[in-house]
């Protein structure tokens, strides 16, 4: 056995010992639902192998979907599991492709901001051994500045859909601010699209080829033209929005800070996300976590971990430029993704044993 | 041990690498008869030719077989996982340059740029209940840029020939291809995107960062003296 192997040993029995229960999950995963899910991206971090009678199959990159999957087969409520095993994921350079993940995951409905803080509580303890510097973020409040936003739905869920890609999310959002290079390139084919009606572009445009209909052209020219009529996006709104999003402090001060500070443009629609995280402070309060110090940042989990809706959290190594140890975050829509229909709350997190080894 | 430097076995690549080096004075040329791949180099002492398939030079440079290929960056970048830790980029040739680019049907008047075929990928995964697909033989290539651009909602469905058609037999809804005149792309009803290209590919010179250069890093010193480029930092075998 190795180091890690202990380790991972230990950690479980230690998750055991706070009421979970061990779960298992095939290493061979469909590869469609993950694909579905996350996404092209994941072709290029999975390993993908073919089954004559399956189809593309996946060596499991995390535990989060099949653990999900078993406990909507039937699991009591509310739920705790854990687990521990190999994922596969491919790398550059020398870093380990299979690598053992432990995990928690919890399931519950009622006060999501006691589960969020047991997750949280619960990593904190088990990792306290190790110089490790914790982090803390909302994808909820970027949501709800993004719901707040005094702009068409179109646009709201454009940028919702892009939140986990920052790059594109401020372009889009200089583009529907009414500034820069993608707002001049709207603005020319807005002018080609006003020339004529949308049957007579397309007709001359071209011989129709594909899949996509000469309805859904039409449809999306319709889209096109409507928000070309819609104002921007106001000024001080995309400045509140871009200030959010640089936010970094001490959980306590930001809190405070996005309630006092000049963010009257979005305050209202982030008032109930302010709640929920004043509400989750109480709680890692409780449960012993000195918020007062605890790290929080707004774009935290922006670029990695693209299913988390709510809380996210890191435990990053004190020094060098190593990967989080531990990552974990609330999944709500994930679950309603994998329940089709049914949905259940659920927030957890996973520890990779071998970086904690490599710390000792 | 001599220096082994791999260049393209045929056609219009092959000439036009002959010719780039004979204007830098150093000659190749095939030997034997017209059908054995054998090459000998004159100018330079201790080259040794290696005539191979462009698209497998790559490899050959990433396990060392060969200490020098020329090749098309698009094939490097490609084929080869973090190509920079793999081969140091020694000349850009100025020939076979061709772009990767992205298409979609003419028909598509509501797109011109990336950000349209962002917007047109979630509506269509909304409308057909599948990711728009994206027909390619260069994956890793398409993949990143995508990744890099923060567009979401396609998959890349493979296609290693006549790509261009695919849309046309219902089994893509866009095409990121080579293109240097987009003749066949014009053909087939299609448009690229007006973004910058994926990428501009050109034959380029590479050097591999895992070929034993002990014994041949004097060779390469005269031969880059010779064709007036760099000798990459780095290289041992002194």
């Amino acid at each position: 056995m190795t180091q890690a192997d202990a380790l991972a040993a230990t950690l479980l029995a230690e998750m055991q010992d706070a009421g979970a229960v061990p779960v298992a999950a095939d290493i061979l995963q469909p590869a469609e639902t993950l694909l579905d899910l996350y996404g092209e991206d994941i072709r290029a971090r999975a390993y993908v192998t073919h089954d004559p009678d399956l189809g593309e199959m996946m060596l499991r990159p995390d535990f989060t979907v099949p653990v999900v999957q078993a406990h909507m087969r039937g699991g009591a409520e509310p739920a705790r599991y854990c687990y521990a095993g190999p994922v596969f994921r491919k790398q550059s350079g020398g870093r380990a492709r299979e690598y053992l993940q432990v995990g928690y995951e919890l399931f519950a409905r009622d006060d999501p901001a006691r589960a969020d803080a047991e997750v949280f509580a619960l990593f904190a303890r088990l990792l306290a051994p190790y110089d490790l510097r914790p982090v803390t973020g909302d994808i909820g409040i970027l949501k709800a500045a993004v719901a707040g936003l005094e702009t068409s739905i179109e646009r709201k869920s454009a940028l919702m859909r892009h939140i986990w890609h920052p790059k594109r999310f401020r372009a889009l959002l200089e583009r529907m601010g009414g500034r820069g290079p993608l707002a001049e390139a709207r603005a020319e084919l807005v002018s080609n699209l006003r020339a004529a009606r949308a049957e007579a572009l397309i007709a001359e445009a071209g011989q129709m080829v594909g899949l996509r209909s000469a309805d859904e052209i039409g449809a999306r020219i319709a889209t096109l033209l409507h928000d070309a009529e819609a104002p921007p996006i106001p000024r001080e709104q995309v400045q509140a929005l871009e200030r959010l999003l640089s936010l970094a402090a001490p959980a306590r001060a930001a809190l405070g800070g996005m309630r006092a500070r000049g963010w009257a443009a979005l305050a209202p629609a982030l008032a109930p996300a302010l709640d929920r995280l004043e509400a989750r402070l109480e709680a890692l309060d409780a449960a012993g976590v000195d918020t007062a110090h605890l790290p929080f940042e707004a774009s935290f989990g922006r670029t990695t971990m693209e299913y988390y809706d709510g809380f996210v959290f890191g435990f990053l190594p004190a020094r060098g430029d190593l990967p989080p140890v531990a990552t974990g975050g609330r999944y709500d829509a994930l679950t309603a993704v994998l329940g089709q229909g049914q949905a259940i709350p659920a927030v957890g997190g996973v520890i990779r044993p071998a970086l904690l080894e490599a710390l000792t | 041990m001599s220096l082994k430097l791999g260049v393209p076995s045929k056609g219009r690549l092959m000439e036009k690498t002959f010719a780039w080096f004979a204007e830098r004075g150093v000659q190749m040329a095939r030997t034997g008869e017209a059908r054995e791949y054998a090459g000998a180099v004159d100018g330079v002492a201790g080259v040794e030719l290696v005539l191979l398939s462009a698209s497998e030079i790559p490899r050959e440079l990433a396990a060392g077989r060969i200490h020098l290929g020329v090749t098309g960056s698009d094939l490097v970048r490609e084929t080869l996982a973090d190509w920079q830790a793999q081969v140091w980029e020694l000349a850009q040739m100025g020939f076979g340059h061709a772009d990767l680019i992205i298409a979609v049907p003419q028909a598509w008047v509501d797109v011109d740029t990336l950000d349209d075929l962002d917007a047109v990928a979630a509506a269509f995964r909304a409308e057909h209940g599948f990711r728009l697909r994206i027909a390619t033989k260069y994956h890793r290539l398409v993949r990143d840029y995508l990744r890099a651009h923060g567009v979401a909602d396609y998959q890349l469905v493979d296609s290693q020939g006549a790509t261009e058609g695919t849309i046309r037999n219902l089994t893509a809804e866009a095409v990121a291809d080579i293109t240097s005149t987009g003749e066949t792309l014009r053909a087939n009803h299609l448009k690229i995107l007006r973004d910058a290209p994926v990428h501009c590919s050109q034959a380029t010179l590479f050097a591999a960062r895992a070929a034993d250069w002990s014994g041949a890093a004097p060779a390469l010193r005269a031969l880059a003296a010779q064709l007036g480029v760099a000798v990459p930092e780095g290289l041992s075998g002194d």
